[in-house]
């Protein structure tokens, strides 16, 4: 919750230049599900955010920190269980007029072509087919798709279909412009080209926006294009930090400000996530679906010459090409099994796991099976539920049931899947997937 | 270089590997083992039998109901069918827009059934169940109660019997092609649904511009399998016997039926040619267009590999004359759907419920649906025990049997003889690329039109009903495992086929380990489509007649047919019930377990 903010976490209003004009205010919007029995499960936290003219505002975490929940209540595409966004002088039902989206998986209509795609909100508001055409022309011109306006999108790269994208979403003259994670399917040079662009036609005032709310997981594009930065935590979705970006456009990446900036963020997110996960785990706990192959491969970079045992976050990211999205959860699952320790953005292994680099294939797997037993309260549990049991087998469903008490259909299941992998590679036990069963014996051999 | 080591024909270019999968690929899987979600487990849910009880309910309330109508029914007059070949064109012409029409029913109901569904929770949760029941109802089953329901709303008249052809038909094409657009409709791109309610689009819009251009590719691909199905019974719904009730309509059926009646060999071979001309003329004129031009509906992003291609679609996009004759339509489509602008303002708003409403509504709707099921079950059960014993049911449940284990044998030795042969031309992409067609083509072709001279053969040689008659119940319907068999080898990855020549697999080792595996979603696909196609087939194929000869096996197709004949509604109204329950079963019990092992074995994830 907001209480837990420091100095420049200070609620939004406060921070403010008294002359900015509000365009929308996010007040007290938390979302919840209810469940049959059980506390609701909340995925955002109560969130209050004044969204200024002329900012860009980031709202950076990672997956299933409420981010791009935040941007969908905003969008009208849901609506929050609780708090209200004003827009407008008046409470948002619905998509509303002046407020424009970007996905992240472009969602063009593949079967029409970039004009029609471009019309599409047009049409939806009855304009006369002239105006209709007038304008999408000018707004394909603008993003620099001139001579595209007949293609399909198929016949276009990932970096022109989000172009398209951006003038459909630009040509309904737009108040706010949202963007979701609107570069993450790209590869980095076509992101940061389509980046630099979208930041100097809205430094040069040719846009018509007042304000942009961007969702993102990654780091450097949050401080190189916003302007304040909202950092997210997950289970539950809350906001964790407010943080203020000083510099003026264009940014400098190699800047020693700018990196200092991006250390101390992922310090920020480090802390949050190190907290109180060197104490016992609960048998809720979500566990992230990392691959036991890439815990191994971090183990033994970490061990190697280069890093002695201990790395800065950001600079890892960077050597091993690995997103926040998945750098994250990977040296998270290493910290639940007591493998490494995560503070202050950055990440160290543990004597165990010092041990683990060394030991060979079968030591690493008992040395696997003992951290899982012992820190992994979910493990612990179907191991014993099949020793108690006369055949050793259990459907998969009894245990997902009993997670879904504590977590979403979708994490419950993300995290039993997780186990599973896990407990296969520490040969805890295995699973039949024909069957839907956990059991402790080895698969019998087909007869053949 | 890989192209050299697979075991393949070294002149097939990796490129025409890699394109050949986009013709094929698409195509197969029947939507009704594609659709998900419905019943999680195979068994039935209670929801089958409301659905159940509501069909049949309905079904004896017809017929009760047209009896009150207490027109003669045999008003109609019998027209005679001229045998000679110059006539045929003009009946060619009547059975095509018998079909016509009835794709056109089957198009609206298609999109109006599963548009409901898939918007409803409420309703889809019974109307996909019956869906289900009505598409293992034979067909010709539907014509015997069709029939004297419209005679009877157009007394002596020849439109009732025409609507009545036309609804037969409609039978055979509906059901597939509306759970593909519902399948469609439940698979809506997240991403472009968000997009749509972003950008504000109203209903129309929505439609227009998402949920029809996406269930295109897959309603187009059914309506051609509707249409190749519903030949067989075109055939059989021009010339019906209900009862005393005979009806003749001027068309191919017909002039079949008369051939046979009058043991004309050869006026059944002209009408062999003209179907063959009419199948083409289709395929030519209506469907190639219609794939090709369905291809821009594909909902993946990625730029098309091999185009289907089609002359006449190329002839009407590039003619002017079209061109000068769609602009006006098109701006007249796009005058009549574009949304006013006071409209899309006043959406928005909306008058509080009270909390308690979703509640209430629902024990109201599940009240009425159960209290009607319970309504068409006792229906059912008095108008059947009224004159019928328990006796009886145990005899047509037999007769179940026996046609039963024929279609299982069938369908065993079809597979034998087919599976072999369309992996080797699946395998061979040249190959698969000529006898794709053909085999599609054979599919479409009515068998029924050759029954007569597998009469003639039986009779000179003595044999068997009970044995040699059961070909015939297959004979449409293979050609399904075959272009199915071909769709799936040909879409077989090309490196698994080099690791097992790597690894020298071979023979049964071979089959077993890598081809069978690979190609079992699709043959699944085929034998069902097969099977299903059976059932069908076995109410004209049991009972088969040639002048005044007349054949007949013991099974539940001949046991409809019969009653049919005698205009015995209660045996009817038994017989198409217990046939529905055994291709329910088969479906639940085999065919859908069947699928989901062989795309967990495919790696296929859902």
């Amino acid at each position: 919750m907001i209480d837990e903010q420091k100095s420049p976490v200070a609620p939004a209003p406060a921070q403010a230049p008294i002359s900015a004009e509000t365009v929308l205010e996010v007040r007290g919007v938390r979302r919840h599900f209810r469940r049959p029995h059980g506390d609701p499960l909340v995925v955002l936290e109560s969130v209050n955010l004044n969204l200024h003219k002329g900012e860009i505002v980031g709202l950076l975490g990672r997956s299933g920190s409420g981010k791009s929940t935040l941007l969908r209540i905003v969008a009208g595409l849901i609506r929050a269980s609780d708090g209200e966004v004003v827009y407008r002088g008046e409470k948002l039902h619905g998509p509303a007029d002046g407020i424009a989206m970007v996905f992240q998986s472009f969602a063009l209509f593949p079967w029409l072509t970039v004009l029609q795609n471009v019309e599409a909100g047009l049409e939806a508001q009855g304009l006369p087919p002239d105006e209709m055409r007038d304008r999408a022309l000018r707004a394909i011109d603008l993003i620099g798709l001139d001579g595209f306006a007949n293609a399909y999108p198929r016949e276009l790269s990932g970096g022109m279909r989000q172009r398209v994208g951006f003038a459909r979403a630009l040509v309904m003259n737009p108040t706010i412009l949202l963007m979701d994670e609107p570069f993450s399917a790209l590869d980095v040079l076509t992101a940061e080209t389509l980046r630099t662009d979208f930041l100097d036609l809205w430094m040069e005032n040719k846009l018509p926006i007042k304000s942009v709310l961007l969702v993102t997981h990654n780091i450097e594009e949050a401080v190189f294009m916003c302007d304040r930065i909202l950092v997210f935590s997950a289970n539950p979705g809350r906001v964790v930090a407010e943080i203020k970006v000083p510099f003026k456009h264009p940014r400098n990446r190699l800047d020693p400000r700018f990196r200092q900036l991006v250390d101390d963020i992922y310090a920020r997110m480090t802390v949050k996530a190190g907290a109180g996960k060197t104490t016992v785990l609960s048998i809720g706990e979500r566990i992230p679906e990392v691959s036991t192959n890439l815990m191994a491969g971090l183990i033994e970079t970490l061990a190697s010459e280069t890093y002695k045992g201990r790395a800065d976050m950001p600079a890892l990211s960077q050597a091993l090409a690995l997103e926040v999205d998945e750098l994250f959860p990977l040296a998270e699952s290493l910290q639940m099994l007591g493998y490494a320790e995560l503070e202050t953005g950055d990440v160290h292994l543990t004597p165990l796991g010092q041990q683990f680099a060394l030991a060979d294939t079968q030591a690493r797997k008992v040395s696997f099976a003992k951290q899982m037993l012992t820190r992994i309260p979910l493990a612990a549990h179907i191991k014993s539920v099949l020793d108690e049991r006369p055949g050793h087998r259990a459907p998969a469903v009894r245990f997902l049931s009993e997670l879904e008490d504590y977590l979403s259909d979708s994490a419950a299941e993300q995290t039993l899947r997780a186990v599973t992998m896990w407990g296969r590679y520490g040969e805890l036990f295995t699973y039949d997937d024909a069957a839907m069963s956990f059991s402790l014996e080895i698969p019998e051999a087909e007869s053949a | 270089m890989e192209s050299w080591i697979g075991g393949g024909d070294p002149k097939i270019t990796l490129k025409e590997l890699a394109e050949a999968p986009a013709v094929v690929r698409r195509i197969v899987t029947h939507p009704y083992l594609a659709v998900r979600g419905i019943a999680r487990g195979n068994l039935p849910s209670p929801w089958d039998i409301v659905a159940f009880a509501l069909l049949f309910g309905t079904l004896v309330l017809i017929t009760v109901g047209t009896k009150q109508f207490g027109a003669p029914l045999s008003a109609l007059e019998k027209t005679s069918v001229d045998l000679s070949p110059s006539a045929l064109p003009y009946y060619a012409l009547r059975t095509t827009l018998r079909m016509g029409a009835a794709m056109v029913l089957s198009l609206v109901f298609s999109i109006g059934y599963a548009g409901l569904a898939a918007k409803s929770q409420r309703a889809e949760r019974i109307m996909i169940p019956i869906l289900d029941i009505l598409q293992s109802v034979p067909v010709l089953g539907f014509l015997t109660f069709l029939v004297p329901f419209f005679l009877g709303l157009f007394p002596g008249k020849v439109l009732g019997a025409e609507l009545a052809a036309v609804f037969a038909i409609f039978t055979a094409q509906a059901w597939n092609m509306a759970f593909s657009v519902y399948q469609s409709l439940r698979t809506l791109p997240p991403d472009l649904v968000e997009a749509c309610k972003s950008l504000r689009f109203g209903p129309l819009q929505r439609f227009r511009r998402l949920e029809l251009p996406f269930a295109m590719p897959g309603l187009i691909w059914n309506m051609m399998m509707s249409m190749s199905g519903a030949w067989f019974f075109v055939v059989a719904s021009e010339a019906i016997t209900v009862g005393n009730t005979s009806i003749t309509l001027p068309g191919i059926g017909s002039y079949v039926a008369t051939a046979i009646a009058d043991k004309n060999l050869g006026a059944i071979g002209w009408a062999i040619a003209a179907m063959l001309i009419v199948i083409l003329l289709y395929d030519q004129l209506l469907f190639r267009p219609l794939i090709a031009w369905g291809e821009k509906f594909r909902a993946d992003n990625e730029p098309g590999q091999v185009q289907p291609e089609s002359w006449v679609l190329r002839m009407l996009q590039r003619s002017r004359f079209v061109a000068f004759l769609w602009q006006p339509t098109e701006t007249a489509i796009n005058a009549v759907l574009r949304p006013r602008r006071p409209l899309a303002a006043q959406a928005e708003g909306g008058f509080a419920l009270p909390p308690w409403t979703p509640l209430a509504l629902d024990i109201a709707w599940y009240g009425v649906v159960v209290l009607a099921a319970a309504y068409g079950a006792w229906q059912t059960v008095s108008y059947i025990s009224h004159s019928l014993g328990l006796g009886e049911v145990g005899h047509a449940v037999l007769l179940g049997l026996a046609t039963m284990v024929r279609v299982i044998l069938l369908v065993a030795i079809a597979s034998l003889l087919w599976v072999p042969i369309g992996v080797s031309i699946g395998l061979r992409p040249r190959l698969a690329a000529m006898a794709q067609p053909v085999a599609q083509f054979l599919a479409a072709f009515p068998a029924n039109l050759l029954f007569p001279v597998a009469v003639a053969v039986i009779v000179r040689f003595h044999l068997h009903p009970d044995i040699w008659l059961s070909p015939l119940m297959i004979f449409g319907t293979q050609w399904y495992i075959l272009f199915n068999v071909i769709a799936g080898a040909s879409v077989f990855p090309h490196d698994l086929r080099d690791a097992a020549d790597n690894l020298h697999l071979r023979g049964w080792l071979w089959w077993k380990r890598v081809m069978i595996p690979g190609i079992l979603p699709y043959y699944v696909t085929g034998a069902m489509t097969a099977a299903g196609g059976c059932w069908n087939a076995s109410i004209v194929s049991e009972i088969v007649s040639w002048g005044d000869t007349h054949l007949q096996a013991h099974g539940l197709g001949a046991y409809i047919t019969q009653a049919t004949n005698d205009g015995d509604y209660p045996r009817v109204v038994l017989g198409v019930a217990i046939m529905s329950l055994f291709v329910v079963g088969f479906n639940r019990v085999l065919w859908r377990p069947l699928y989901s092992t062989a795309e967990r074995l495919a790696g296929v994830e859902e």
